[in-house]
């Protein structure tokens, strides 16, 4: 399949290079469909993007006000992107607290849509105008488009026999159609998604085609709309794409791990934002022999999947902060017990229940240091979201070789945002070698491998193998209890030095941007994006700024202290108060200096390169 | 599969209780019993959580797994779903199962997953050294409750039929042969089955149970539960009737009621009775026995039945159209 041409139009149409598109409205107004519909026709015309889905905690806040807000970004661009774009060209606001809320955000001059059917008395109250600022100057800085969105949707569906709600429901699709136009994205990909959302309700089915077409139409005739513009396709290297976000790309990759190491997956999760959606892809799968269970807490979703990790299986757990926190016991217990385990922690603002569905990468140094007693473990974050399938595969590969739970950091960022991800070769993927020892002449339970220091996987049921394992400590070798203190020492120092191996596994980092010199920036999970972007925009200018991305936070990649060393300066932009700076100025001893932001949004890029190029004068 | 024996069972660890321990005898009793069993000693599974009972899983000669404070039942059920071949024992005390794991506890009953529970229950803290436990009776005295207790204590067996559990029982660490026949009736039941077993504590908890266990008083205090007979203690001399809702001791025989109007007991019959009987309070003999044996879905089973229906429907799971699915494009 190619991609589709756009959709003929006899305006004139403006070629662009990369544009900012935020669809906002109330949290019952399908602006996460809009959104997502839109990028789904962006991609089928061959541009690359980023999207970010940023909506309230509360399931339906009151109608209409400024908690109810609901929003989808995405950029798109014949260029390669990084990042959902910092401030939108383009805000399409559905009613007047969507507009009131996101209005700072749209860059000066750019275009706004405003559904002038729900600036109504009312609406405005609410979202605390005075006054309706269509109509009052307040947005002489922006090109408004003002478009009563509402009644063309009525009218579109009248005599439907829809009800006054559903009717009101479809106008996301009114937006929707008129965006796809004035960009000129290929509507019949949407179209036929559509039919397969629907196909069980025809008349919401009819409805929305009905007034999507009824928007594409309303810009093509009406007088408000001078011309179309074009995002020509972006250069990407050639093969099968689709898009993918982070959640549902650790959702494939945690399957594919299951089938690359031919062991049984089971998934012990307990429903928690951001992360529930992998507890809910995984269950969709049934058929690939993969166990899913939805525990009764954090603990009992851990716990249960340290108990299929003893039987010899896959366990994996998924949460978020709260829930790893309530965790950290368990995982203590696979520490002692040397047990392959993999935590998926999609991290969230915090502290406490903090912003449930806002972006954060404030966990850092729980999952390093949370756990009673010494307690290392693996830890590995993916930079964007089609890098989780990967990561996925990474943290398998690291649990079963070196026999540790391993803890892979997402956020809430990566979970849901979206972008364009060529399709892995299943013959590309390698193998995981996930061994079971079944000889039982000379077998001592905590017996070590000399290259990776991991013992041996016995899965209960191998005759001649009984042997009794658990949290107390164990006897260097036979792995009975043992209180001896040297015994013990010896024992905290082989744990310790078995996780400094898993580095020696580690492809060389890259720097992009010159090898040494005036600047380097170190970022790591998703941040990747905006740091990238930033530090090219600097360089573009001349500016020596490089930049680092860990993937692997523990252990630490062996060139890190080489790399870091041929700075002048080191700055880390971090979602948290500067817990990786803390990490790099203990272990190296460098002078970090953090670029720190907590307000639950990803960084922005222009933000973001004002503050590297503040820190290198 | 040549005749294993108690010896087979047994490990070279040393064992920590305490001298005199009733856990002595319930280890004795599962030794002796796992032989009986014909299962392979490598399919045997015990895992336990923190507390003084917990450490059994060193002492068998099996698979074993000492894990954290409550959570037993939770490894447990991720063990007993990804590996339906091995046979789990969970083995708790009642701080682990009744305070910090109650959740877990009453999870693994009311999902019905194919676990065997030994609930120790001294009705106290052993391994930290003597507090009340949520089974001690309100007003006990310990170290942390010196003026004595003001909690109501948990009853596991009315805890346990209120969480559905299949299968529930009770009996006495030194009534061997009666804790034998309770873990051969557990071993071949299908489905969680949960024994509380009054357990001996001789250093913090002594004598708790002892008018259950004296020659002199046993017989008027047990009250054995044994299915399609009637209810009778005491050598026979006395039974239980229920009168309405309430149960009332009569006595049977000469001058005593017929054996007829006794209450017959049935392990099958609505949990309500059984929870009756567990809460018939001080003045009534102590049940011991199997309360509930009920047949239903399995855990595990359900699990797989499911996984078969999916795969029938969806065909076998294929990675390459996974990652394939929904919308895709090709860049030339």
């Amino acid at each position: 399949m190619g991609i589709p041409p756009p959709d003929s139009s006899t305006k004139p149409s403006r070629v662009l290079d990369t544009v900012t598109i935020r669809f906002c409205g109330d949290s019952g107004d399908g602006m996460q469909l809009s959104g997502g519909e839109f990028s789904r026709a962006s991609a089928f015309a061959g541009n690359d993007l980023r999207t970010f889905p940023d909506f309230p905690a509360e399931i339906r806040a009151p109608a209409g006000t400024l908690a109810g807000v609901s929003g989808f970004q995405i950029q798109f661009s014949s260029q390669p992107v990084y990042t959902p774009g910092d401030r939108p060209d383009v805000l399409v606001a559905m009613n007047p607290a969507a507009l009131r809320s996101n209005l700072a955000d749209l860059r000066p001059g750019g275009t706004l849509i405003v559904n002038t059917g729900a600036f109504v008395a009312g609406n405005l109250a609410k979202a605390g105008y005075l006054a309706n600022p269509i109509e009052d100057g307040s947005l002489d800085a922006f090109v408004v488009h003002g478009v009563d969105i509402s009644k063309l949707t009525e009218a579109a569906l009248h005599g439907s026999g829809l009800s006054t709600k559903e009717i009101a429901r479809s106008k996301n699709m009114f937006a929707l159609g008129l965006m796809l136009w004035l960009y000129q994205r290929p509507t019949e990909p949407i179209l036929r998604h559509l039919q397969q959302r629907f196909a069980k309700k025809p008349e919401i089915l009819a409805a929305n085609e009905k007034v999507l077409l009824a928007g594409h139409a309303f810009g093509e005739t009406a007088e408000l709309f001078a011309g179309t513009y074009v995002v020509p396709p972006a250069r990407i290297a050639p093969g099968r794409y689709r898009n993918v976000s982070g959640n549902q790309a650790l959702a494939m990759g945690l399957i594919a791990a299951a089938k690359l190491s031919g062991l049984k997956g089971f998934l012990g999760s307990y429903p928690i934002t951001p992360a529930s959606d992998i507890l809910h892809e995984l269950s969709r799968h049934k058929n690939f022999g993969f166990t899913t269970f939805q525990a009764e807490d954090e603990i009992a979703a851990v716990s249960s999947a340290i108990g299929a990790a003893f039987g010899g299986n896959l366990g994996i757990t998924t949460s978020s902060g709260p829930g790893i926190a309530l965790k950290q016991e368990a995982i203590n217990l696979a520490v002692m017990a040397e047990l392959p385990l993999l935590v998926i922690d999609v991290q969230r603002g915090g502290p406490s229940t903090g912003l449930p569905t806002k972006t954060e990468q404030a966990d850092l140094l729980q999952v390093l240091f949370g756990r009673n007693g010494e307690s290392p473990l693996p830890v590995i974050a993916p930079a964007t979201p089609s890098e989780c399938f990967n990561a996925a595969l990474e943290a398998v590969r690291i649990a079963v070789r070196y026999m540790t739970p391993v803890i892979l950091l997402s956020d809430g960022s990566l979970a849901n945002g979206q972008e364009p991800w060529k399709i892995p070769e299943i013959a590309d993927l390698k193998p995981i070698d996930a061994p079971k020892r079944t000889k039982a002449e000379g077998f001592l339970p905590y017996e070590r491998d000399n290259t990776t220091l991991a013992r041996s996987w016995v899965a209960p049921g191998t005759p001649g193998l009984e042997h009794r394992i658990g949290g107390l400590e164990k006897d260097f070798l036979t792995g009975s209890v043992s209180y001896d203190p040297e015994n013990h020492e010896k024992m905290v120092r082989v744990r310790a030095e078995k996780v400094r191996r898993v580095a020696q596994d580690y492809a060389p980092l890259e720097v992009e941007g010159p090898p040494d010199g005036r600047l380097l920036v170190v970022g790591w999970g998703s941040t990747y994006g905006a740091i990238r972007a930033a530090a090219a925009q600097l360089r573009s200018r001349g500016l020596p700024v490089s930049h680092v991305h860990l993937r692997n936070l523990n252990p630490l990649p062996m060139d890190l202290g080489g790399i870091l060393q041929r700075f002048e300066k080191v700055v880390v932009p971090e979602l948290n108060l500067g817990q990786l700076s803390i990490i790099l100025r203990a272990r190296y001893l460098v002078d970090a200096v953090g670029i720190n932001a907590v307000k639950g949004k990803p960084l922005q890029v222009g933000d973001l390169a004002a503050r590297i190029e503040e820190a290198l004068s | 599969m040549s005749q294993l024996t108690r010896k087979d069972f047994q490990t070279n660890q040393e064992i920590r209780w305490c001298p005199g321990c009733g856990d002595y005898a319930i280890l004795a009793s599962m030794q002796k019993v796992l032989p009986e069993l014909g299962i392979a000693r490598e399919k045997v599974v015990f895992i336990s959580g923190i507390g003084c009972s917990s450490r059994f899983p060193y002492y068998m000669n099996t698979y074993g797994f000492h894990t954290i404070h409550g959570r037993a039942p939770a490894i447990a059920t991720g063990l007993k779903l990804t590996r339906p071949d091995l046979q789990v024992w969970v083995v708790t005390g009642d701080g682990d199962a009744l305070s910090i794991g109650g959740n877990h506890l009453i999870h693994v009953l009311r999902r019905n997953v194919d676990v065997k529970i030994l609930l120790f229950n001294n009705r106290i803290y052993g391994l930290t050294k003597g507090q009340y436990s949520p089974t001690s009776e309100a007003g006990k005295k310990a170290k942390s409750t010196p003026y004595g207790s003001i909690d109501a204590p948990f009853d596991p067996i009315r805890l346990a039929l209120g969480a559905g559990a299949s299968f529930v029982a009770r009996s006495i660490d030194v009534e061997a042969a009666h804790l034998q026949g309770v873990l051969h009736r557990m071993a071949s039941h299908r489905g969680a089955a949960l024994v509380e077993i009054f357990q001996n504590c001789n250093v913090f908890n002594d004598g708790a149970f002892v008018t259950l266990t004296e020659k002199a008083s046993k017989a008027r205090s047990q009250l054995h539960l044994e299915h399609g007979k009637p209810l009778v203690f005491e050598d026979g001399k006395k039974g239980i009737r229920l009168n309405g809702l309430e149960p009332e001791i009569v006595p049977v025989g000469d001058g005593g009621v017929p054996e007829s109007e006794l209450l017959v007991w049935d392990e099958k019959a609505q949990p309500a009775l059984a929870f009756l009987l567990a809460g018939m309070g001080p003045a009534f003999p102590t049940p011991i026995g199997i309360f509930r044996a009920e047949e239903r879905a399995v855990h595990h089973e359900l699990d797989e039945a499911l996984q078969r229906r999916v795969t029938e429907t969806l065909g076998d799971g294929d990675l390459e159209k996974l990652l394939g699915t929904g919308d895709t494009w090709t860049v030339p």
